[in-house]
């Protein structure tokens, strides 16, 4: 892999976190072959997307990573130690929010210690949780209740949620596409900022080309029937990424290739 | 002057380019006003009805009967008269059959809807059960446990039971895929994700059966009393009809009505204070 390291001086000792080798799934009574030999290396501190049509199969990978679904075969490692299974080091996020409305937004980010350590520990995580709200710009709204945010602020509180477990690599489903283009954007510079200050490993499932090239370094090109990928585009746009690069002629060109390899994908 | 965003002051526009909507009259009456409206339209058919003589008053009271009548059983019950003990009967018979289904309904209500076992060997023969006319098992009730009270709590119990077995494994059902992932991805055992998730999801689910419930207790308990000579408000409904005194089955019949609504309130209460989240949480919504 050729990721261009020169933007990251942090992630230089590009130490792998996830790897995936030969993971194959088929649907046997559905007769579907969901991944066709997906191989696939995240380093530490790398952000990473995963781009293609719907039901090209990209769900299931995430899946198959996150440790919900077993593959059919092939290989998933994480941290050296093969996923059997769901793992604690794992944060995840999906589409929707799914924050829980009988809990304020406080209960709800610490419900992932409340429910590995117990409530006790969650009690003692409200000092974590408050930082992490901080950080999301949600001071002020811990005792509110979810049906009271709007939907960018109940992103936002999921993302707290899926942090205050402190999880090496974070697994993100479509995480801002219920989203308004304005507060999409806006969240997905706050993403990239989180990332960066905590050198999380992140790896995006999305179907706009645009949000893969802004916040990646690395884009995979997935096509359906059987998935597979097609193309690896590094993406060598200079960190921080701004919203004012998605008019550099280099984020054309860069999107305008991804295009070209979905429609082929889509022909073939 | 109308006010603008630029705090500029600019001319009205002319009336007739501005779009009303048009709601008529009759949808604009304040609400106490139409039921009031309502309520004097029946009074008056009523008596109207009365009035043409067509049909036997024996048949149909007068309002004015019933009004007496209700005063009656009214005055009669606050005085300590004879009415009091077969109300407390009739409550007290509806408060345990409440209860008891309320237990069942929502422990087989879990084991049909959490467990695989329950959704496959038990819940067909709930459907079964749920299907056959369930007043029909009154004389059986009464063979088994008797003419006291007890196999009139067991009929209502029978009647309320099943609304809140639906509505529990519903509730169990109606958590969503994501939520399923999240609770899974955080490691959560099945206990965790009944107890923290499924269950608060499903309670508006719950609350619904408990409504329906709510008021298959009451039918039940009267039910139970008129064949299984109960002494409860029931038997005074069967005496006065007997005696064709249809004014005093009218007025205990509304007292009766006051009994459910009650319990139903009660359940509606409680639900707005546990499931405050959700908009089912109001009156008018079940």
């Amino acid at each position: 892999m050729n990721v261009a390291h020169q933007q990251e001086p942090a992630a230089n000792t590009a130490r792998p976190v996830y790897v995936l080798r030969g993971v194959n799934k088929f649907y046997a009574r559905r007769g579907i072959h969901a991944l066709d030999d997906v191989n696939l290396t995240l380093v530490e501190g790398s952000f990473s997307s995963v781009i293609g049509a719907s039901g090209c199969g990209k769900s299931t990978l995430l899946k198959i990573m996150a440790g919900l679904t077993p593959p059919s075969s092939g290989s998933v490692m994480l941290e050296g130690k093969p996923v059997l299974g769901t793992r604690e080091d794992i944060g995840m996020m999906f589409q929707q929010a799914t924050l829980f409305p009988w809990r304020n937004v406080l209960e709800n980010i610490v419900l992932p210690i409340e429910i590995r350590d117990g409530k006790r520990a969650a009690k003692e995580a409200h000092g974590r949780a408050r930082e992490l709200l901080a950080m999301a710009g949600l001071t002020g709204f811990e005792h509110v209740f979810p049906n009271e945010l709007s939907g960018g602020m109940a992103q936002r509180a999921a993302i707290c949620r899926m942090l205050v477990s402190q999880p090496s690599v974070l697994l993100l489903d479509e995480p801002f596409s219920a989203l308004d283009e304005l507060t999409r954007d806006f969240m997905n510079m706050e993403l990239q900022r989180i990332c960066m200050e905590r050198n999380a490993t992140a790896f995006l499932v999305t179907h706009s080309i645009q949000e893969a090239v802004i916040l990646s370094d690395v884009v995979y090109v997935m096509s359906p029937r059987p998935g597979r990928f097609v193309e690896e585009v590094v993406v060598d746009l200079p960190r921080p990424r701004t919203l004012e690069m998605m008019t550099t002629p280099r984020f054309g060109a860069l999107v305008d290739r991804i295009r070209s390899q979905l429609d082929e994908g889509a022909l073939a | 002057m109308t006010m603008t965003y630029d705090g500029a002051d600019r001319e009205a526009p002319p009336p007739s380019t501005v779009w009303v909507e048009n709601v008529s009259w009759f949808d604009r009456v304040p609400r106490w006003v139409s039921m009031t409206a309502i309520f004097v339209l029946f009074l008056a058919i009523w008596q109207g009805t009365h009035m043409t003589g067509l049909v036997s008053p024996i048949l149909l009271p007068s309002p004015g009967d019933t009004a007496e009548e209700l005063y009656f059983v009214g005055h009669n019950l606050l005085t300590g008269g004879y009415m009091l003990t077969p109300l407390w009967i009739t409550l007290k018979t509806v408060m345990w059959a409440f209860i008891l289904a309320t237990g069942i309904g929502f422990s087989l209500g879990v084991l049909v809807g959490e467990t695989t076992f329950g959704e496959r060997a038990v819940m067909p023969y709930l459907v079964a059960i749920d299907t056959m006319p369930k007043v029909a098992f009154a004389p059986l009730f009464i063979a088994w446990l008797g003419f006291g009270i007890e196999s009139k709590v067991a009929l209502a119990t029978f009647i309320a039971t099943f609304p809140i077995i639906v509505g529990t494994a519903a509730g169990l059902h109606a958590a969503d895929e994501n939520a399923r992932m999240l609770f899974k991805t955080m490691g959560a055992s099945r206990w965790q994700t009944l107890i923290k998730m499924k269950l608060p999801t499903g309670m508006p689910h719950f609350f619904t059966g408990l409504k329906i419930g709510s008021v298959g207790v009451m039918a039940g308990a009267i039910t139970g009393e008129f064949l299984g000579g109960g002494r409860g408000f029931g038997d005074l409904i069967r005496v006065a009809s007997t005696n064709l005194d249809t004014a005093r089955v009218f007025s205990l019949i509304i007292y009766l009505s006051f009994i459910g609504l009650a319990i139903f309130m009660s359940v509606v209460w409680t639900q707005r204070r546990f499931v405050f989240w959700h908009k089912s949480s109001t009156l008018t919504e079940t």
